[in-house]
């Protein structure tokens, strides 16, 4: 495994001070890895997501974003240093049109380099490019899913985490986003990937942490996960698989 | 007789959209009600007016233009007056708001505008009494403007000069980055916040604007009626209930929130009297909330 893009260290977060929900979480993802964190609900998937994107105090540990620490950060200056974040709902803004979210989005990047990036967005996803006037608000599930990984991924992120993208989807949409994102990674992109969808993002992920309690419990490639029977039974079951 | 009213609700609802941008913005951005944000369009007016006479003060001439009650200094000094109550309301978020917003309830925030409120009337009474003041003393006479209607040079002077600035306003709003950023922020902070927007500059770029459009609403109000440290208080109402009718958070149904009302203020005189003006936006402001709480143009939150 190469350098990794995203190492959080001992990672300690919540809403809360004094109740933290991410207790010592350590996890890694290298360049074009996609790299999924499973576990039960409540096991702080989303929290330890949310906090590495800056919006959930943290009181420990450390991150590090291609080497550099970004613990501290004011999450607006996250997409700057390379770091997106989709988050699992309220992930567009309704009133923005398809075209001014990516406008928004990109008017970080220099301006010259704005129209390449936008135009990409739009060939990754080509339904986005079918409908530019088009209110956010007004979108189907899965548009809104590809507008929301488009806005992210517009600015050129060395490393993307996403919450739960299958969430309320199709399982043709679920494959389609997922297939999406094994084309991102060809692009050299670190995927951070929260599933509750374990055997779909299984099927693409490279390796897998299983979170228990705000901490790793597990960790390892993908297949050897989905084939663990002890994993399977105590984290993956059939409970919420797809 | 009915155009007339046409007339005078238009001017006056002009008026309330323009200062009902600010309250829209502030409320959509920061989530509470400004009770002060009348006070900015009162301080507006006194501070345009300081301006004005100092500058007529210093170079003599403040003789109307035309057929307009007031003179260039004026004109001059709506500029500064609308920069200087854009940091007004710059200065109260930063001393005020602000620490209250990093451990307070929205109650807090809204019982403090109110504290807010009063204190920014009382200081303007202090300071100016309660004495009604004027731009000018020139006499605005009503010209005759097609239909049998007559409106005065100043009525339409005014209402060009608010279509100006809500035709600004709208670009910004659609056009511009700050204008996207300012949207986005009022759907969604912490999405903002993905996107790489720095939302605490986008709430310091929305008491300038809120303010300086509720100081040129002021101004208007004052070259149209009169200067007085109250005026902005009795303006309150009708920004509420223009900002909530249009929708919270949307530009264009302030001003359309900001026409209805004028409109229906201008009606309720000769149907119910001058005395029950101001209830026409009070109960407008009601039935709003009970029959379409997000107004016309309010996108739903989450």
């Amino acid at each position: 495994m190469s350098a990794p893009a995203l190492q959080v260290q001992d990672l300690v977060a919540g809403y809360e001070p004094g109740l933290p929900i991410v207790r010592g979480a350590s996890i890694a993802v290298a360049p074009a890895e996609i790299v999924v964190l499973l576990g039960p609900n409540g096991a702080g998937k989303s929290t330890l997501a949310k906090a590495v994107a800056g919006l959930v105090p943290v009181s420990g540990g450390e991150v590090r974003l291609r080497g550099m620490p970004i613990t501290a950060l004011p999450a607006h200056l996250l997409p700057r240093r390379g770091l997106a974040f989709v988050p699992q709902t309220e992930n567009v803004f309704p009133g923005l049109t398809v075209r001014e979210t990516l406008d928004l989005a990109a008017a970080i990047l220099p301006a010259a380099e704005r129209p390449a990036q936008i135009a990409q967005m739009l060939a990754l996803f080509p339904d986005l490019a079918e409908m530019p006037r088009r209110r956010a608000g007004a979108l189907s599930g899965g548009q809104r899913q590809m507008l929301a990984i488009a806005r992210a991924l517009i600015t050129r992120p060395a490393v993307l985490i996403l919450d739960e993208p299958s969430a309320g989807l199709s399982p043709r949409l679920v494959g389609l986003i997922l297939g999406k994102l094994a084309e991102i990674r060809a692009h050299g992109v670190a995927v951070l990937l929260v599933e509750q969808n374990v055997r779909a993002a299984l099927a693409i992920a490279d390796r897998a942490y299983v979170l228990v309690e705000g901490r790793p419990a597990h960790e390892g490639p993908a297949a050897a996960l989905l084939d663990d029977p002890v994993v399977a039974a105590l984290y993956l079951g059939g409970r919420r698989a797809a | 007789m009915i155009g007339q009213i046409l007339v005078d609700g238009v001017t006056s609802g002009a008026m309330i959209g323009l200062g009902a941008i600010g309250l829209t913005l502030v409320y959509a951005i920061l989530r509470f009600a400004n009770f002060a944000h009348g006070e900015f369009a009162s301080w507006g007016a006194y501070f345009t007016l300081l301006i004005a006479t100092a500058l007529a003060a210093a170079f003599g001439t403040g003789a109307p233009i035309g057929p307009l009650s007031f003179g260039w200094p004026v004109l001059m000094a709506l500029p500064l007056g609308m920069v200087l109550t854009g940091g007004l309301a710059l200065a109260l978020d930063r001393v005020l708001f602000r620490p209250l917003r990093r451990h307070g309830a929205e109650i807090v925030l809204v019982i403090a505008s109110f504290g807010a409120s009063l204190s920014l009337r009382a200081a303007l009474e202090f300071i100016f009494t309660d004495r009604p003041q004027y731009f000018s003393h020139g006499i605005a006479i009503a010209l005759p403007i097609g239909l049998g209607l007559r409106a005065t040079a100043d009525q339409i002077g005014l209402l060009g000069a608010a279509i100006v600035l809500m035709g600004v306003m709208h670009a910004v709003m659609t056009r511009t980055r700050l204008g996207r950023a300012m949207r986005a922020t009022s759907e969604n902070p912490d999405l903002a916040r993905l996107a790489g927007i720095d939302v605490a500059a986008v709430v310091r770029a929305t008491w300038l604007i809120g303010g300086a459009l509720a100081a040129a609403a002021g101004v208007f109000l004052g070259i149209t009626v009169q200067i007085r440290p109250d005026m902005g208080f009795d303006l309150l109402l009708p920004l509420f209930a223009a900002a909530i009718l249009g929708g919270i958070g949307s530009v264009p149904g302030a001003l359309l929130g900001g026409l209805i009302i004028g409109l229906a203020e201008a009606l309720a005189v000769p149907l119910v009297g001058a005395q029950y003006r101001a209830a026409v936006s009070f109960v407008i402001l009601l039935a709003v909330l009970l029959v379409r709480p997000r107004g016309l143009f309010g996108v739903g939150r989450e």
